[in-house]
């Protein structure tokens, strides 16, 4: 049976500038200078979560989509230890991460963002003293490290300096070592940036391979194929609030219509909204300026007709259509406005 | 507890260290043993200096030694795998209380303290020659004091790599370790101080002088040094503050 995790009401406030793990972009994190009167010298504050509660299921792949500086590896750190929560609680299964850190340790495996391989070992070794951190024993190590080495493509460098490695051996060598001591949990922060798309692949195989054995996965992605073709559920964050939960195909019938059609004109009088409101099959239309209109509708190409004609009766010229079939992309952009490369 | 994961820890640096031996013997000898040859052979054979200063000399050079090699063996890994490699996260998530993993460095830095002051010894009686008379009348003693000695470098080494980032290095070397060299009554004892007043009660912030003093009294008694029982208190207190201070900085440096 699976372990579950359970995190109430997490807040982060980072005083000093967040890790770099945690730190992403950066720019989206909402800055606020704290005006205490008793301060002397004002600190910035930066709001990395506020008021984040979600449950994983035992066992399932869970991904947590947002863009840089969202707040997913602020999540993460906090469920591996790794960052004190300012306010809130999470659990690991029964143990209270932040007061029960041991037990909650020995339960998890932690795939950083940036690999943090122990540059003064070998491959071989990183694996073999991971193991002994995690009390197995001499036979159980080697019979662990020889099969993970196979399994990751390793076995031809395993006995080279780590430092030598390229992003991609690094990459797998952290799987591999977060892997080793079989935990129940593991924790990927963008596992797949900067992996060529056939490791990538790979990848995705090992992590549901992982899954199979009633292992609980929790991951963070900001690649929408990814989150879709891996996840059993996610949470969608942006500015250290989940602002939708679901099952990637919940998540995407959510989406009023489910097409989006981008359009751009030289200018967007209000007739011509009415217009566009009025067209078959179209549920909701949102301008944010005044050439730009988000259109959500249950087709895309066969609306394109009756736009053109709504624009040309307004006496507007149409600039610019891009049709995105329902995807998290488009989740996205509905629930926050801005697409997740923004 | 658990003991087995400590033991992994202290492994790991362990086998670390012992494949960089040779850099490190080289690192922790050189420079002892050039300072024995310049001050005890070149200046006492020459005659600028009485024979009797090597007697003053080794025990200082002893502990000099043993500060340098104990903060050098804990601060500057310390200070690589915090930066931007965070090599030390792996070790942090081991299932053991955070401050282990601190003590683990110290018990490793105390050991490589112990080995560069202890090959001093033969050493230093090489380069100076005869002469050099040591007294190991109280052994149990000695040892007291080397610990103590390789117990303050180590818990200094590790307050100070929490403190220190990798681009101050340089600036660490020459404001903090230069002066506690030149005032650490290394090369002179204390009691040479006194016609400078200040100075002779300043530099009793420095450990270094209690180490060096300490070793003296227990290997030269004959050249002048602070009392033995002061020394050891005074260790004892320098000694538990670096370890608390030490162990509150890394658990903080341990987590964002």
């Amino acid at each position: 049976m699976g372990i579950g995790i359970r995190i109430e009401n997490l807040r982060k406030v980072y005083d000093t500038p967040p890790p770099s793990a945690a730190r992403g972009g950066g720019f989206s994190f909402t800055a606020q200078r704290s005006v205490g009167p008793k301060e002397k010298k004002k600190k910035i504050e930066v709001v990395a979560l506020d008021g984040v509660s979600f449950e994983i299921r035992p066992g399932e792949i869970f991904g947590l989509l947002g863009p840089n500086g969202a707040g997913k590896s602020t999540t993460i750190g906090i469920l591996t230890t790794r960052t004190r929560p300012t306010s809130g609680r999470a659990f690991i299964g029964e143990f209270d991460v932040w007061k029960q850190q041991v037990p909650a340790k020995r339960m998890i495996g932690v795939v950083p963002q940036r690999p943090n391989l122990d540059f003064a070992l070998t491959a071989r070794e990183i694996l073999l003293f991971h193991g002994a951190y995690f009390c197995q024993s001499a036979r159980e190590r080697e019979r662990r490290t020889n099969e993970l080495l196979e399994k990751f493509k390793l076995v031809d460098r395993a006995d080279h300096m780590v430092r030598g490695f390229s992003g991609g051996m690094m990459q797998r060598l952290s799987i591999a070592r977060a892997m080793m001591h079989d935990p129940e949990v593991l924790f990927l922060d963008e596992p797949s940036a900067g992996l060529d798309p056939q490791t990538r692949l790979l990848l995705w195989d090992i992590i549901r391979d992982y899954n199979r054995a009633g292992k609980t996965i929790v991951l963070t992605t900001h690649y929408m194929d990814e989150a879709d073709a891996l996840c059993d559920r996610l949470a969608i964050i942006d500015h250290g609030r989940i602002i939708a939960e679901g099952t990637p195909r919940e998540l995407k019938s959510s989406i009023p219509g489910g097409y989006l059609l981008r359009l751009r004109f030289d200018r967007l009088p209000d007739e011509l909204m009415t217009g566009l409101r009025s067209l078959p099959g179209v549920t909701e239309v949102h301008s944010s300026d005044h050439v730009a209109a988000d259109l959500y509708a249950d087709r895309g190409g066969p609306l394109i007709a009756g736009i053109a004609s709504a624009a040309q009766e307004a006496g507007v010229t149409l600039c610019d259509v891009h049709i995105a079939e329902p995807s998290l992309e488009t989740l996205f952009l509905h629930h926050t406005g801005r697409s997740l490369r923004d | 507890m658990n003991w087995k994961t400590f033991y992994a820890l202290l492994s790991r640096d362990g086998h670390v260290a012992r494949r960089n031996l040779l850099p490190m013997l080289l690192q922790n000898l050189l420079q002892p043993l050039l300072l024995t040859f310049v001050f005890g052979r070149v200046l006492t054979t020459s005659g600028m200096m009485q024979t009797g200063f090597k007697n003053v000399l080794l025990p200082g050079v002893m502990a000099m030694s043993m500060i340098i090699s104990g903060v050098q063996a804990v601060a500057m890994p310390l200070i690589a795998e915090f930066q931007f490699t965070r090599e030390i996260e792996d070790r942090l998530l081991a299932p053991i209380a955070t401050a282990w993993l601190g003590i683990a460095k110290i018990v490793t830095g105390m050991v490589q303290a112990l080995v560069a002051g202890l090959v001093v010894i033969p050493a230093a009686w090489l380069m100076m020659g005869s002469d050099v008379s040591i007294n190991l009348g109280h052994p149990l003693l000695f040892a007291v004091i080397c610990l103590l000695v390789a117990l303050c470098s180590s818990a200094g080494g590790l307050a100070l790599g929490c403190s220190v980032g990798q681009t101050q290095i340089g600036l660490m070397f020459s404001l903090i370790i230069a002066p506690m060299m030149m005032f650490g009554c290394a090369y002179y004892p204390w009691s040479f101080l006194t016609p400078f007043p200040v100075l002779k009660w300043a530099v009793l912030i420095n450990p270094l002088v209690y180490a060096s003093e300490g070793l003296r009294g227990v290997l030269a008694p004959k050249v002048p040094h602070i009392d033995t029982l002061i020394v050891l208190a005074a260790l004892v207190v320098i000694d538990a503050f670096f370890l608390a201070l030490g162990l509150s900085k890394f658990e903080k440096k341990a987590v964002s």
